[in-house]
């Protein structure tokens, strides 16, 4: 018994895994936030003028914009000139291969199990590393290549393909789109770009992995993903962060173009530090996410698995532009302890036959707080179109807090739109069931909750589904009783 | 609530035409003037233009109109003794009115009533304070403990428009007590071809183990714009039934909230909104659980036609004291036409974990197949469709529970639906 309780404690106590730091030589801006900055990370990445001049402007837009306050969130003020904008791993020169890059630099990511070096392994996945603010290295790019696949760092596309990022940067999500965006449009310093050409189904899964290092920084990174006509590609994003007491700031923005046909699957485990179990520290997580599906027949479908984050602000959208294009929305929020969430999707039906449909699971624990927020907006012109929403929150213990907010306008009379939401707790006959047949409270509570979450967990590809499982777990642990 | 402060015309036209008197009048007017009227890019008020509408039908610097009213027998519910008291353009009337005081006391409203503004929230929402600030009459309506009430209390506001706009202020405060019972009936008419604005707020207190029915029957056919909110506190084992009808009007806006602080409560809140024309009707719904064990339950159903708008908002809060907590909330729209919208946002906030919460929301179309059945049966297009609709408000139209009001309403219903079968 006392061995039980004693393996039950270290896990319990588990914290944040990915809490270390890397020793890393960086080269940073300094604090604060004005023109100077912006004119220095565009000087930095060596950017042409249209590129200064669009941040520019989306930093004197910035300044006459004020914080969102609607989301269910509270925290205290972000004071925007006491962030640096800009860090970076420093590097005499760019490295040609991978032997070049800084070992320490690899090291960090194979902690993450992100095994940059085994390139030549099949392990399927093409990874594009974020470190900070910089994209650190590339995989399987050859391969890609030979395909007319593009999938760099951002900066690289900059250089390299200046008219793609030129044509669709901003095309879904404009530079004067919300606060965080204009602040992601005046500084990003990376992220991912990545071109299927036209009826090109990428072979595997590209992955984007982002982790925070530096203090003090925040990271502003900027994935764009066009997908040309009749393309097929799955993108995944994961995160990690170092532990630390102060509140650090991401404001990403994503980009998803979706032409005729193409379908484009993103999927997110985001494991941000969420803080300590006293709720100091962990990351802001103010991201904005949207999916254009312009031409007809075209889809894009989200996944998310949000665990980490202190607060997580983040509405993965899909603009349904085209005719018969669909979009969906699966998410899975878990919050514990002091962390917050209020997230969740847009879908806006602007062409006919329009599907779309959303599944969203909230769990939230300890005394955290948890929303849903959602619009299903069919316009006018949007004939037939169909949504079908569903929102479920599980609660787990009596100081926490479950909260939905759904939007439903319809200005279609040929719309069917369908919303239910439901709010429960684990049963008791649940949890008892599987006490009779030997299963301790704490698996029982994590296999009904992968139950709970399956049908988004589902949605997942093969590696992240089991990562995502493990997290929901770990997450959740010492939330019961 | 995020207003957005405009000084507007409207809005000193408003002020200038109030003279408060000091106490709680002067609070709501100062807090009027803080909060300047709802804008667009108010939450609360989001699709609802109100402050528009009302800039451009009304001139609140002139007064109220005379009216000459002798007779409202035209609007009367059929069938239903009950008492009624007769508003005509926001002043009671002795003449119309019938009522007696043999179980219940009905006295004017002074504002000195206990718990007068306790509940209506001056501070927050600006229609409230405007009300606040200028009521000029209204009723306390207050039963004893232990009595059971036979005859419904109806509060008939009429505006009589023949001669020019009417605005109207009307506050009214309901105690029920131990052990009672009580059944108010609201209903709005219309004289004339000006437009009219009624601004109701009521507050009511149903006190243990008591029961309080509410109807708000608004078939007004005039050009009315209507602001009313009903706050409701309830104690322990107490019950609310409430069944608001809309079919006609140009703007009505409707909050209704109820308190659920006490355990073993039932509250049920129905509503049916059948509108055509460019009728915009706007349900907000509060359910506050503040205690343990308690049931709330809520229908509201929809049909929208021509160029008419539904927007209903439902908030269910379950407080971290209210476990064992059943709400319920569904929420049905039928679009029939082209120009026709709905903006819906059921909302749940729930801090307690022993709970079991539900909403439900659906915007769609008659079903086709059902459709094309009745009319192999030998049923015009016309009548399939009529029944189908029919059938659809039956749900909540047999929730009301006293024969003769059903039968009204149900007349009303099938006239607009053009039931001949």
């Amino acid at each position: 018994m006392s061995k039980d309780n004693q393996v039950l404690e270290e896990i319990t106590s588990k914290e944040y895994e990915h809490g270390w730091t890397s020793n890393i030589e960086m080269e940073s801006a300094p604090k604060g936030l004005n023109e100077d900055i912006v004119r220095f990370i565009s000087a930095k990445k060596n950017e042409p003028d249209w590129l200064l001049e669009w941040r520019l402007k989306a930093y004197r837009h910035w300044t006459t914009m004020k914080e969102p306050k609607w989301p269910n969130v509270t925290y205290p003020e972000i004071n925007y000139q006491d962030v640096i904008y800009y860090a970076a791993p420093k590097q005499k020169a760019k490295p040609k291969s991978l032997e070049e890059v800084d070992p320490e630099l690899l090291k960090t990511f194979e902690k993450l199990g992100i095994s940059l070096t085994e390139q030549k392994r099949l392990t399927g996945i093409a990874v594009d590393a974020v470190l900070d603010s910089v994209s650190v290295a590339t995989t399987f790019k050859e391969k890609l290549g030979e395909l007319g696949i593009i999938f760099c760092s951002f900066s690289e596309a900059v250089q390299e393909h200046p008219e793609l990022v030129k044509k669709y940067l901003g095309s879904v999500v404009p530079m004067n789109d919300n606060y965080f965006a204009a602040l992601n449009s005046a500084v990003f310093s990376d992220g991912s770009f990545c071109y299927i050409p036209k009826g090109v189904r990428c072979p595997m899964e590209l992955s984007t992995y982002f982790r925070i290092n530096a203090a003090n920084t925040g990271q502003f990174e900027r994935t764009l993903i066009v997908a040309d006509e009749g393309s097929y590609v799955s993108y995944l994003e994961g995160c990690t962060a170092p532990q630390r007491d102060e509140n650090q700031l991401h404001a990403a923005v994503v980009e998803i173009y979706a032409m005729k046909d193409a379908h484009v699957k993103y999927s997110t485990v985001q494991n941000w530090y969420p803080g300590d179990k006293d709720g100091k520290g962990g990351i802001y997580n103010f991201v904005t996410k949207r999916a254009l599906c312009a031409g007809n027949h075209s889809k894009v479908s989200w996944t998310q698995v949000e665990t980490g984050s202190s607060i997580t602000w983040k509405y993965p959208s899909c603009i349904l532009k085209g005719d018969y294009s669909s979009g969906e929305f699966y998410s899975v929020a878990v919050t514990n302890n002091y962390q917050q969430a209020d997230t969740g999707t847009k879908m806006i039906h602007i062409g006919k036959h329009t599907k779309s449909r959303i599944v969203s699971k909230g769990i939230s624990a300890g005394r955290s707080q948890n929303s849903y927020r959602g619009q299903v907006h069919v316009l006018k012109r949007a004939e037939s179109a169909r949504n079908f929403s569903q929102c479920d929150s599980l609660l787990m213990g009596d100081q926490c807090g479950a909260h939905t907010f759904p939007y439903i306008d319809v200005e279609n009379n040929s719309a069917k739109v369908e919303h239910e939401a439901t709010t429960s707790k684990i049963g008791e006959d649940q949890i008892f069931y599987c006490l009779q047949r030997g299963i301790d409270e704490e698996s029982a509570v994590a296999l009904i909750v992968n139950g709970y979450a399956k049908e988004v967990l589902n949605q997942l590809p093969m590696e992240f589904a089991v990562e995502a499982q493990k997290l929901l777990a770990l997450t959740l642990e010492g939330s019961v009783g | 609530m995020n207003t957005v402060v405009e000084t507007t015309p409207i809005l000193s036209d408003i002020l200038g035409s109030l003279k408060p008197e000091p106490g709680l009048k002067t609070d709501a007017f100062n807090s009027l003037e803080k909060m300047g009227l709802p804008s667009n890019k108010s939450e609360e008020y989001k699709f609802t233009p109100i402050t528009r509408a009302l800039e451009k039908n009304f001139n609140f610097a002139n007064s109220n109109p005379q009216s000459e009213l002798n007779t409202i027998d035209k609007f009367a519910i059929a069938d239903v003794d009950a008492h009624t008291l007769v508003f005509v353009n926001g002043i009671f009337s002795e003449t119309l009115s019938r009522y007696n005081q043999t179980d219940l006391q009905i006295k004017p409203i002074t504002g000195l009533e206990p718990g007068f503004g306790t509940l209506a929230d001056y501070k927050t929402d600006a229609l409230v304070a405007w009300n606040t600030a200028a009521w000029s009459s209204g009723f306390s309506i207050e039963v004893n403990p232990n009595t059971t009430v036979n005859k419904p209390v109806v509060f008939h506001y009429i505006h009589d428009t023949t001669k020019a706009e009417v605005k109207s202020f009307i506050r009214n405060i309901i105690r029920v007590g131990k052990s009672s019972n009580l059944t108010i009936i609201e209903k709005q008419d219309t004289v004339g071809e000006q437009p009219g604005f009624s601004n109701i707020v009521t507050e009511g207190f149903v006190e243990e183990n008591a029961a309080l029915s509410l109807f708000s029957l608004q078939a007004d056919n005039g050009k009315r714009f209507h602001f009313g909110q009903t706050a409701i506190m309830q104690a322990h084992s107490s019950r609310v039934n409430s069944f608001t009808l809309t079919l006609d009007g140009k703007l009505i806006r409707n909050n209704l909230q109820l308190i659920l602080d006490g355990e073993g409560i039932e509250s049920h809140m129905n509503g049916l909104y059948i509108l055509h024309g460019d009728t915009i009707a706007d349900n907000h719904t509060v359910v506050d659980h503040r205690k343990p064990n308690s049931n709330s339950n809520e229908l509201y159903k929809g049909v929208m036609e021509d160029n008419s708008k539904g927007i209903f908002n439902g908030k269910i809060y379950v407080r971290p004291d209210a476990q064992k907590t059943n709400a319920f909330q569904s929420n049905r729209n039928i679009l029939l036409s082209d120009g026709a919208t709905v903006n819906t946002k059921p909302q749940l906030e729930i801090w307690a974990d022993d709970v079991k919460c539900s909403h439900g929301c659906t915007t769609g179309q008659l079903d086709e197949e059902a459709l094309f059945y009745l009319q192999t049966r030998g049923i015009r297009k016309e009548t399939a469709r009529a029944m189908m609709l029919y059938a659809f408000a039956g749900e909540v139209l047999n929730t009301i529970a006293i024969e003769p009001l059903k039968n009204y309403v149900d007349a009303l219903i099938s006239e607009r639906l053009h039931k001949n079968f």
